[in-house]
């Protein structure tokens, strides 16, 4: 009986979070294109979220582009297949791996960053005093930050695949011999709109999840400086958990339209 | 129960509006609870124009909530709450803007924005008034002003993090003061703060209403503030203004639920 109740509640609260972020999402939509428009703002954001994710993203992307060339050489030498490296490589990267892992790493910097920073003014009563002063605080601290997150993470993901590419570029270099301006040659003929227009578009949304739910969170942050830490932290958990759904989406709408 | 004044002096609040002036601050039969938590049950109030008025009331009571009700910031369950002659819960979102620029509110913890200097803080609030102050561009006299009035002009440049509790509760004041309010609500004034500066905040407060004959509404637990600074006082108990009066009047009542709040 109690396990039942305890499914139950758990599922009425899964609805709830649900309709709630719903009803965030739709205030975003109505609210965006309403003057009047803080852009001294956004470029702020845009600055924050942007520069100071440089360089976990050049760090991750080099990384990922080593290890992926690193652990594929052997196989694909078993097949005779090592002169495809840079073609196999650039399309995961490019379709897949790239904004995947960027995007993670961003909800793992950004979203928790929003949530933790929204979450305590939200506590120390800073969004009611912009409400009381009349100034729109979901304007000013919401949509600028939204529209941060989902002008920067397409940007971010494009220097990160180039980042990674040249880790595996890096690789071959030095294990196959491959000179820089063949390996990134085979890379550019090997790839397709079909490969960078999708990618693109699935990083806009990337970001728009990361910055909703960030600003989600911290927005309705229970009282409380523990409600501050579990607004960032559930935040990432959220935020990284929709990113996957978003990616099954992109990827399934992107084979109706490109046949993958 | 409603504690009823048996000093023949003590004047019913609607009374007093049609004799002292006008009434800028309405509330009637206001209801909140948060689910089985009955806050509000029924209160009711009048803060004259020009008037010092103070609620007190134990921690928990419901003091803050229906001090955010009269900003929008809370939705009651049911009454009504004017403020300036206006509904607050019939209002579209830019006419309620617009009526809180009459409204100055000092919240409790101060709630200076953490990522902007003392400057910027004041700043912020003039963006959406500009017209109503009649400053285009320049914004340094007004902002030079609210800060001398609190007597820190020294600090504009410094951050929230660098002021002591007592610094930015002054700073809070002088944002509360920029947009030239009718009405300040003050949430907890003097909480947190040693006994020095707490007076040098009700001096403040003072020396505020007087410079700009504002009323004020003030929310406290603390029997000092409100001796020093209320004309009239409501003790709010149980969700309901139990009990109203001066503080001399109050302070030498025998009821044991007024004594209360008194007894050092």
């Amino acid at each position: 009986m109690g396990n039942t109740t305890t499914i139950f509640k758990g599922i009425k609260e899964f609805f709830i979070e649900i309709g709630d972020l719903s009803y965030f999402t739709a205030r975003f939509f109505k609210e965006v294109l309403k003057p009047p428009f803080e852009f001294k703002e956004l470029l702020r954001q845009c600055y924050q979220m942007g520069n100071r994710s440089l360089v976990l993203v050049t760090v991750t992307g080099f990384i990922i582009g080593l290890v992926l060339t690193l652990q594929s050489r052997p196989t694909l030498i078993q097949f005779g297949a090592v002169s495809w490296m840079p073609n196999m490589v650039g399309i995961s990267i490019v379709r897949e791996i790239g904004p995947v892992i960027t995007a993670l790493i961003c909800a793992g910097r950004i979203a928790s960053g929003i949530g933790a920073e929204l979450g305590s003014m939200r506590v120390t009563e800073q969004i009611d005093a912009m409400e009381v002063s009349g100034t729109n605080p979901f304007k000013y601290l919401v949509i600028t930050r939204i529209m941060a997150t989902t002008l920067m993470l397409p940007i971010l993901v494009v220097y990160g695949d180039l980042v990674a590419l040249y880790g595996s570029a890096l690789v071959e270099n030095l294990k196959g011999d491959v000179s820089f301006q063949l390996y990134f040659n085979t890379v550019f003929d090997a790839l397709s709109f079909a490969d960078l227009i999708p990618a693109t578009i699935k990083s806009v949304f990337f970001g728009f999840t990361i910055g909703l739910v960030g600003c989600y969170k911290g927005y309705y942050c229970k009282k409380g400086t523990a409600g501050v830490g579990v607004a960032a932290n559930t935040a990432v958990v959220m935020a990284s958990l929709l990113l996957f759904v978003v990616d099954f989406i992109a990827v399934f709408i992107s084979d109706i339209f490109y046949e993958l | 129960m409603n504690f009823n004044m048996t000093n023949p002096d003590q004047i019913a609040p609607s009374e007093q509006a049609s004799k002292s002036g006008k009434a800028v601050i309405e509330i009637k039969d206001l209801y909140k609870s948060f689910g089985d938590n009955h806050v509000l049950n029924g209160f009711n109030m009048t803060l004259l124009e020009g008037e010092n008025l103070v609620v007190m009331g134990k921690s928990g009571s419901g003091k803050s909530v229906m001090i955010k009700c009269l900003v929008g910031l809370e939705k009651p369950d049911s009454g009504t709450v004017k403020v300036l002659g206006k509904e607050i819960n019939t209002l579209d979102q830019q006419t309620l803007d617009e009526l809180r620029s009459d409204i100055g509110f000092l919240f409790q913890g101060s709630a200076l924005y953490d990522s902007m200097t003392v400057r910027e803080n004041l700043e912020f609030p003039m963006r959406r008034h500009k017209e109503k102050l009649g400053v285009v561009t320049d914004t340094e006299p007004l902002v030079r002003e609210a800060m001398e009035n609190v007597g820190l002009a020294h600090t504009m440049d410094l951050m929230p993090v660098e002021l002591s509790g007592g610094m930015k509760r002054r700073i809070a004041l002088a944002r509360t003061l920029i947009l030239k309010p009718k009405v300040i609500l003050y949430d907890e004034p003097t909480s947190g703060l040693d006994p020095i500066t707490s007076k040098e905040i009700i001096e403040l407060m003072r020396s505020i209403q007087k410079k700009y004959g504002t009323s004020s509404l003030i929310i406290t637990h603390d029997v000092d503030c409100a001796r020093v600074i209320s004309e009239r006082m409501i003790l709010l108990v149980d969700g309901i203004n139990y009990a109203e009066g001066t503080y001399s009047q109050l302070s030498q009542s025998a009821d044991s639920k007024v004594e209360a709040f008194f007894k050092k």
